[in-house]
């Protein structure tokens, strides 16, 4: 499908959304808020099925926090990334982990390298970091560990 | 969390297996929920092996941080330097040779066969066959002297770097990958005769660690794992990179979805992988094996997704650049940190001496779950 279509289509379920096609993927630029229902209808639209989500991360902006889903159709082939801006005091999305289940584990790690908090998530643990750790988060750009940190 | 081992209120029973574990092939930790034989849940627990790769990167130049990929999935480490030199290519928008490009491909499907190969070798013997052991690293053996002579390395190359690849390949390369391909061959049918074609081995296979088609796609499994449920999600089929276009060869699918189908997706796919190497062997065009770079390499301001198949399934590598010498995020979408994911869900409700057959046909590996 051309992204034109999807511009929109999702301009028609989401008003507010913008758009970014500088990338070789549309991006599509949402509030936080609006996350959950944009997931589902991508998700459940028999037009579109968004059925992958391949890649799903964070981005330390120093200013703010940005999530970035990368999804796919399996079904049409077509790709669109998914950002969203987070508050980088008291960051908070709702999970996708229902929608997708990829998600689940993607978003712990997402939790404790950036401290994004995931609400509803079923399972918000420490994945990677060992149990106890206190601190900040080890991916944020203002991260200091004076004794393993590698500078060059 | 070993406080939590022990016996539920439920009466349920919770071990641990890893991180020492040898089935586990490197420090995965599980923690188990048993109802007698049942499995009640499988909780995977990482960090074993984290060295934090991509905060590394963020310090390191666009010619460096290759070096450190090699490192993720040590079994794949072509293909993953591979993935990092096309993105960087993508950013710079540079053309490399036609002589490289065929000679990443070469290698890259040597290092396929090589991964399945100690795959193979290894599921058998945690299922309790030694030999075929012996038998997949005698042949992998050869193909890390072939890479041995030309790049250096039998384990983490970095061979492929951004332009093309580090040197030209070794006088002896075409005829040393010839003489294996002819032994190679008849070497597969002598794995089928002895591990695919067993009574006791399909037994403990078939029916066993099932994974749908829809849950494959949900939990975000790809390579062979997905392709044994019917997923068509070959990398180099529907995203083809290099000339893979051009090439003839057949995306391997199954469609039972237990762990036979995920077993003979690789054994059909080391065929295929032959294939692809006859093909090009002969053909490697004469030229330059690198493209005229800068000695430091500065990508423009923006965002580059790259993905390629590996041995174990998508592996994308994600640039943000702000236009300076190091990226300024880099993530790695690593295929074993998706597969692994789906590992609780399929378990469940099997037995536990099933896990080890379930989780040895996704065929983990921990560097590259752990990053």
């Amino acid at each position: 499908m051309l992204n034109e279509e999807l511009k929109i289509t999702i301009a028609e379920w989401l008003s507010s959304a913008t758009f970014d096609e500088s990338g070789e993927w549309l991006n599509i630029n949402i509030e936080p808020q609006d996350w959950p229902i944009l997931a589902k209808k991508l998700r459940n639209d028999e037009n579109h099925v968004f059925d992958f989500l391949f890649c799903l991360t964070c981005v330390d902006w120093k200013t703010h926090l940005t999530m970035v889903y990368h999804l796919t159709s399996t079904k049409y082939r077509h790709n669109i990334v998914i950002k969203s801006k987070l508050n980088r005091d008291n960051p908070e999305i709702e999970t996708v982990s229902d929608i997708w289940r990829t998600a689940e584990f993607h978003e712990r790690e997402v939790y404790e390298m950036f401290g994004v908090n995931f609400i509803n998530h079923p399972d918000l643990r420490l994945l990677i970091l060992p149990d106890g750790w206190e601190g900040k988060n080890p991916m944020r750009k203002d991260f200091e560990d004076p004794i393993n940190m590698i500078k060059l | 969390m070993f406080e939590e081992i022990g016996t539920t209120a439920e009466g349920d029973l919770v071990i641990n297996m890893g991180p020492q574990h040898p089935a586990t092939h490197g420090v995965l930790h599980l923690l188990i929920t048993l109802n007698g034989e049942t499995i009640k849940k499988v909780e995977p627990h990482l960090g074993y092996i984290h060295r934090s790769i991509e905060k590394m990167c963020e310090s390191l130049t666009y010619r460096q941080f290759i070096y450190v990929t090699s490192r993720m999935d040590y079994l794949s480490a072509h293909i993953n330097n591979h993935c990092c030199a096309l993105c960087v290519e993508k950013g710079l928008q540079i053309e490399i040779p036609s002589r490289a490009q065929v000679i990443r491909i070469l290698v890259d499907e040597l290092t396929r066969i090589a991964s399945h190969e100690l795959w193979w070798g290894a599921m058998a013997m945690d299922l309790g066959a030694f030999t075929p052991f012996f038998y997949a690293f005698r042949e992998r053996e050869t193909i890390n002297d072939i890479m041995e002579e030309t790049s250096g390395a039998r384990l983490t190359m970095n061979y492929i770097v951004p332009g093309g690849v580090m040197a030209d390949i070794h006088p002896n390369f075409q005829k040393r990958v010839k003489s294996f391909i002819q032994l190679f061959k008849s070497k597969v049918d002598e794995y089928d005769e002895l591990v695919t074609g067993n009574v006791i081995f399909q037994g403990r296979m078939k029916g066993v660690g099932v994974l749908s088609k829809e849950d494959a796609i949900s939990y975000g499994c790809t390579g062979p794992a997905a392709r044994g449920s019917g997923v068509n999600c070959d990398i180099r089929k529907l995203y083809p990179y290099e000339i893979y276009n051009t090439l003839e060869f057949d995306e391997i699918l199954e469609t039972a979805g237990d762990s036979f189908a995920r077993y003979m997706v690789r054994i059909r796919e080391m065929k295929q992988s032959i294939r692809i190497i006859e093909q090009l062997i002969d053909n490697i065009p004469e030229g330059d094996f690198q493209a005229k770079t800068k000695a430091v390499l500065k990508l423009p301001k923006g965002e580059f997704y790259q993905r390629v198949e590996t041995a174990r399934g998508e592996l994308g590598v994600y640039i943000i650049s702000e236009g300076g010498t190091t990226p300024y995020r880099i993530k790695f979408r690593s295929p074993g940190f998706s597969n692994l994911s789906a590992l609780d869900h399929i378990a469940r409700a099997g037995k536990i001496g099933d896990l080890v057959a379930t989780m040895g046909t996704l065929d983990l590996v921990i560097p590259d779950i752990d990053r």
